[in-house]
């Protein structure tokens, strides 16, 4: 290393240092102010305290299923089995049975998703003929202690011990 | 009451520096995270008073202290759990020669506010941080693991190169202060250079001070001088320790963060001087005075000193998250190449500029 280079080294080192020690003045002057009760422009860190605070979910967010229905409150589906089909992970279940209305012919008497399999593509949205399962509710904290339990039922509905 | 009086003493020093090591953990987490746009720990409560994660050093040693103390079949025993304490005692004992402040006079006593004035303190402090290589290499070693022992020798050899470039960055320093008492070192500071400028040791010896400061980071063995730990290869000399045993180690760290700092501010930054402070109060170079009586004088030299400590270890925590970290053939060259041979050129530019000057 010639001295000149080392010089330019030296030179660097300082500029590093003095970049972080800028950051720390700025956010810690942000915070300090925030502190006291006075706004500034940005918040001193970019952390969202989860918990109490949560970033708003975008509204074309995949996030938990749901069965839309009609209004009489029975589901749209009529099991025509095509999200079952398409799903890649294999997650969807569907139990059928005749419609006694014969212009709709056939309605899921179970319709149920296993969520430690689904990887949550959206086929199943995209798929449907009756625009009767979405992805749109904004629950993203689906988590459970079982397997089993993480089998929820879109209809008929989540039975004792299965809220979602 | 001398008996009374320095046990009081020794155990206070221990308290300020046990505490200042607690809090260190806090201050660097939350430094880093302020200079990393985060917010870093701030969920330890009690009664749900948080208080800016305040608490979360002492929730760490509740943690620490409640993990099982594990020892691995392979390892040394003895050796194993002497090598922690070791380290940890090496560095406490250094700091019993660092002066806080002028000396008190209580009920017609003169007490100094520090454990030992040796007349070779700066010795003594060198000596101990020198001992605590001893730690490093025998927690590596006991382990009989391959990390550890790779990490406790480049840990040996690391210390004992840069113990040589800090020895060379102080003869500097020694020429031109009068004693090796840390005390008598911190009196002579308090002189004036030029009529104006404090007479700190940054003053009389500023390339003195950039190599000493480089080789005090290396002893501090922490980023970027991180070698025996190698967070990214190795996971260093300490590998095989869990619970308080690790924690000790983590401790020596900080405590070695703390001491550096101090000593950096005693040779250095003038020690508990205030710019202009006199036994009397403030005499300013521009004619004013501004008496103040002697209690007053004492509080605000044991507080400069305590803020001059406190932004040493800010500087060495800022200096740790901006910098990555030398490989070991840069770490050999820079402390062998670069730091000695400026070391040498620094004694025989002091030694020059003394005669000429008198």
């Amino acid at each position: 290393m010639t001295v000149k280079e080392g010089a330019r080294f030296a030179i660097e080192v300082l500029r590093g240092g003095l970049i972080t020690a800028r950051h720390f003045a700025v956010n810690m002057a942000r915070h300090s102010l925030r502190a006291i009760g006075i706004r500034t422009g940005r918040p001193g860190a970019v952390t969202i305290q989860y918990p109490e605070a949560r970033k708003q979910v975008p509204s074309r967010h995949r996030s938990l299923h749901r069965l839309l229905t009609r209004p009489d409150g029975r589901p749209r589906c009529v099991a025509c089995m095509l999200c079952l089909t398409v799903c890649p992970s294999e997650c969807i279940s569907i139990e059928a049975d005749e419609d006694p209305d014969p212009e709709i012919q056939k309605t899921p008497i179970r319709f149920e998703i296993d969520l430690s399999r689904c990887c949550f593509c959206g086929f199943c949205v995209e798929a449907c003929p009756e625009d009767a399962i979405r992805m749109d509710t904004g629950i993203l904290e689906w988590g459970r202690l079982g397997r089993d339990d993480l089998r929820i039922e879109l209809w008929p509905g989540p039975g004792p011990g299965r809220k979602i | 009451m001398e008996i009374l009086i320095t046990l009081i003493k020794i155990v206070g020093t221990l308290v300020w520096f046990l505490t200042l090591t607690l809090y260190l953990t806090w201050l660097e987490r939350k430094e880093s995270a302020v200079i990393q746009d985060r917010i870093g720990a701030n969920r330890a409560s009690i009664l749900g008073i948080r208080a800016f994660g305040l608490f979360q050093p002492l929730a760490d040693a509740v943690k620490m202290i409640f993990k099982q103390d594990f020892v691995p079949a392979f390892s040394d025993r003895i050796l194993h759990t002497l090598a922690p304490f070791l380290s940890f005692f090496f560095v406490a004992v250094t700091i019993t020669a660092v002066p806080f402040g002028d000396s008190l006079r209580i009920a017609g006593r003169t007490v100094a506010l520090q454990v030992i004035d040796g007349s070779a303190g700066l010795i003594f402090i060198l000596a101990m941080l020198s001992m605590g290589i001893y730690g490093i290499l025998l927690g590596g070693w006991a382990s009989r693991n391959r990390y550890s022992l790779l990490g406790g020798m480049r840990g040996a050899a690391q210390l004992i190169s840069y113990e040589v470039a800090l020895g060379f960055s102080l003869v500097g320093l020694v020429m031109v202060f009068p004693s090796l008492r840390l005390s008598d070192i911190v009196a002579f500071q308090g002189g004036l250079l030029f009529g104006f400028l404090p007479r700190w040791g940054v003053f009389l010896q500023p390339l003195g001070f950039a190599l000493f400061f480089i080789a005090a980071l290396a002893e501090t063995k922490r980023v970027p001088f991180d070698l025996p730990e190698g967070e990214s290869e190795i996971i260093g000399f300490f590998t095989e320790y869990g619970g308080l045993k690790w924690g000790l180690f983590m401790m020596t760290d900080f405590m070695e963060i703390i001491v550096m700092s101090a000593l950096m501010t005693t040779l250095y930054f003038g020690g508990w001087q205030v710019p202009w402070l006199g036994p009397g109060g403030f005499h300013f170079p521009w004619g004013g005075e501004w008496p103040l009586p002697r209690g007053a004088v004492v509080a605000l030299q044991v507080a400069s000193f305590n803020i001059k400590v406190v932004f040493g270890c800010w500087l060495q925590i800022l200096i740790r998250w901006t910098y990555p970290r030398l490989r070991y053939d840069q770490l050999m060259d820079l402390g062998w190449k670069i730091l000695v041979p400026l070391g040498f050129a620094n004694i025989g530019l002091t030694a020059v500029l003394i005669g000429v000057l008198s």
